[in-house]
């Protein structure tokens, strides 16, 4: 604004219709949107963060989701020390410490092995951010390489992995997590591992779908014209008007994966006792559900907002970068 | 449209054959001896052992397995289970209906509230309930199924019985029983609901963006112009076209259902498929996982066709934009 700030009202008016003719091609603003002035950022990612501030309900569940890494991870310097450990039975103490209802000592109550849950819960999101960010970042990996080989190359490459990824879609989910961590064993890598893998078919379609739309384009010949190779021309032109849709899919697919750690944890497929993960102490819960119902309140609570902010942020990034998505 | 079809209709054969793949490959690299898996740990002279393996053709190279496996698959044989002893055609045959049952249950509780409620939505824009039922939304997808099913059961089990003084409940567990409180279908109610949370809140979600979009439409604002009440606007003109996108959802959704709900079915105790398969897969009894993943997956490939097909008769633009490829 300060570069109009000496000009009189309507003149700045007629300037702003002019900037808006100069930048669109349109004597009106496109959209409500429209609100940038000369010296703002025009970047795409400037126009998507600025839309993204404004979105309330993404801004609240990033702030959410940093304060459950802060907890996660600074745990170890306070939890212990004021809620004792979130692993450890005290057999000398277990029958007076068993089944408290939540109070000023135990916030959120204790279970029947008398272990804070308030601690358990917290040492839980540690098992969950990290199933859910290490399970996506492998079916990205997997995902891209199987997406570019199917959309740059087509023909029966193209054929034989998209057959591939029906395949993957035709098997009912939660029971094919099941069956494969039942050949790899149980515990904390394999369910990020299983996770992982089960999950590259949804990225290769749609890394697939956004190369179809870009490689026709003559900027790309342009490229292999002056010697680009492939390998150039994927990272340099194609990735960049990829990269969108990945970043919110992505981001959802982290709820899903926590979803689906937390649903294994409940099965008895996932981690092992004593290692807190919020699916297995809904598992345990489930004995007490009319003696001790805080025990299922507030791990669920923590599997509901976890990934709902995770939603949130994915709607959030879709609607600020644009992309467009079934629903 | 019969090319259409039969384009269709011969793309499920690789998948097929994938499916059956990929599981026997799971099967042979699993841990442990599927001898003992069938006899028990008791010791056994070479040669029983070997008759066992026999009559079960793991004596022969896993190539062959899978194609005496799918020979059988085609002549309806599904194998014996390792443990029961039993036929795996019959075992499935007992669970499959009340995996049927739940999955048109919640199929029922989706089509009336996902519709309903999408269309409140959409009609009434940034009202009230709008806010209620894209908020409720969003909550709906995010929560554990599981826990879902524990809240209800708390709810409707315990807290419902307590406050009433014992005289108001649902049951919490026990379908398919020889329990007679109460007749068979109450049984079935909080499975229903639950298993449906997740499904109606997408069905809601595509309803209302559906609606939305076409109440944009050319076609709309003539209909407004020749004088119609809004009330035919929406039921007569738009309603038809916004559905089809969600009676697509709806109907692979079923297809999802009816291939078990282990989470669920879990939680109820519900003697459904999908528990049946995940109680095999604990035990290692691979001609029954085999068995039940193949009939889901078969079950599950046939309403996509279904669904596919009508989606193309319902709606001309796929099918004559199929024809010109």
């Amino acid at each position: 604004m300060s570069d109009h700030d000496h000009i009189p009202h309507e003149a700045r008016d007629r300037q702003e219709t002019l900037d808006a003719i100069r930048e669109t091609g349109q004597p009106f603003p496109p959209s409500e949107e429209f609100e940038l002035h000369a010296g703002d950022s025009r970047t795409l990612w400037g126009d998507a963060l600025r839309r993204m501030l404004k979105n309330k309900l993404a801004v609240a569940a990033v702030v959410w989701l940093l304060l459950m890494v802060m907890l996660a991870v600074s745990a170890d310097l306070w939890v212990p020390q004021t809620f004792g450990s979130p692993t450890k039975i005290d057999t000398t103490t277990i029958v007076k410490q068993r089944l408290i209802p939540p109070s000023m000592g135990h916030p959120f109550g204790t279970d029947d092995l008398g272990r804070d849950i308030f601690a358990r819960v917290i040492y839980g999101a540690r098992i969950s951010l990290a199933v859910g960010i290490l399970a996506t970042a492998i079916s990205i990996v997997i995902g891209l390489i199987m997406g570019a080989l199917s959309g740059y190359y087509g023909g029966l490459i193209d054929a034989g992995i998209m057959r591939l990824a029906d395949v993957f879609f035709a098997f009912p989910y939660i029971l094919f997590v099941v069956a494969l961590i039942a050949v790899l064993g149980k515990g904390f890598i394999n369910v990020f591992i299983a996770i992982g893998i089960l999950g590259w078919a949804s990225i290769a379609r749609v890394f697939r779908s956004s190369i179809l739309s870009v490689k026709e384009n003559d900027y790309v010949d342009a490229a292999r014209a002056l010697g680009a190779s492939d390998l150039r021309i994927m990272a340099r032109h194609i990735m960049p008007n990829a990269v969108a849709p990945i970043i919110v899919y992505s981001t959802m697919s982290i709820g899903g994966a926590i979803l689906t750690e937390a649903a294994l944890s409940f099965l008895g497929m996932g981690v092992q006792p004593p290692t807190p993960a919020w699916g297995l102490m809904l598992n345990d819960a489930q004995n007490f559900m009319e003696t001790a119902p805080w025990m299922m309140i507030w791990p669920g609570l923590a599997i509901l907002t976890t990934v709902l902010a995770f939603v949130l942020l994915g709607d959030g990034l879709r609607d600020a970068l644009d992309v467009k998505m079934k629903d | 449209m019969l090319k259409y079809i039969a384009r269709r209709v011969l793309q499920v054969i690789p998948v097929f054959i994938g499916v059956t793949l990929v599981l026997f490959l799971l099967q042979a690299v699993i841990p442990g001896d599927p001898v003992k898996m069938i006899t028990g740990e008791r010791a056994m002279s070479p040669a029983l052992r070997l008759q066992i393996m026999k009559a079960n053709n793991l004596d022969k190279p896993i190539p062959v397995q899978y194609v005496i496996y799918v020979n059988k698959l085609l002549h309806g044989d599904l194998g014996t289970s390792y443990q029961r002893g039993r036929a795996v055609r019959d075992m499935l045959g007992e669970k499959y209906p009340y995996t049927v049952k739940l999955a048109f249950a919640a199929i029922i509780i989706e089509i009336i509230v996902g519709i309903a409620a999408g269309i409140i939505s959409a009609v009434k824009r940034y009202s009230f309930l709008d806010v209620l039922v894209t908020l409720s939304t969003s909550v709906l997808v995010s929560v554990p199924v599981f826990w879902l099913g524990m809240l209800l059961q708390v709810f409707f089990g315990i807290l419902l019985k307590q406050w009433s003084g014992g005289q108001i409940y649902m049951p919490i567990s026990g379908a398919g029983g020889l329990s007679t409180d109460f007749p068979d279908w109450v049984y079935l109610v909080l499975p229903a609901i639950t298993l449906a949370s997740v499904s109606t809140a997408y069905a809601a979600r595509i309803m209302r963006s559906q609606l939305l979009e076409i109440m944009g439409a050319d076609y709309i604002r003539t209909a407004r112009a020749k004088g119609l009440t809004s009330q035919a606007v929406i039921w007569r003109h738009a309603l038809k076209n916004a559905l089809i996108p969600v009676v697509t959802f709806i109907g692979l959704d079923l297809g999802a259902m009816l291939s078990g709900a282990i989470l669920t079915e879990t939680v109820y105790n519900y003697p459904g498929i999908g528990l049946e398969i995940y109680l095999a897969i604990g035990r290692r009894d691979w001609p029954v996982v085999m068995g039940g993943v193949v009939l889901v997956v078969v079950v599950v490939m046939v309403i996509n066709l279904i669904v596919d097909v009508s989606y193309a008769f319902l709606d001309p633009r796929i099918r004559y934009g199929g024809a010109a490829e």
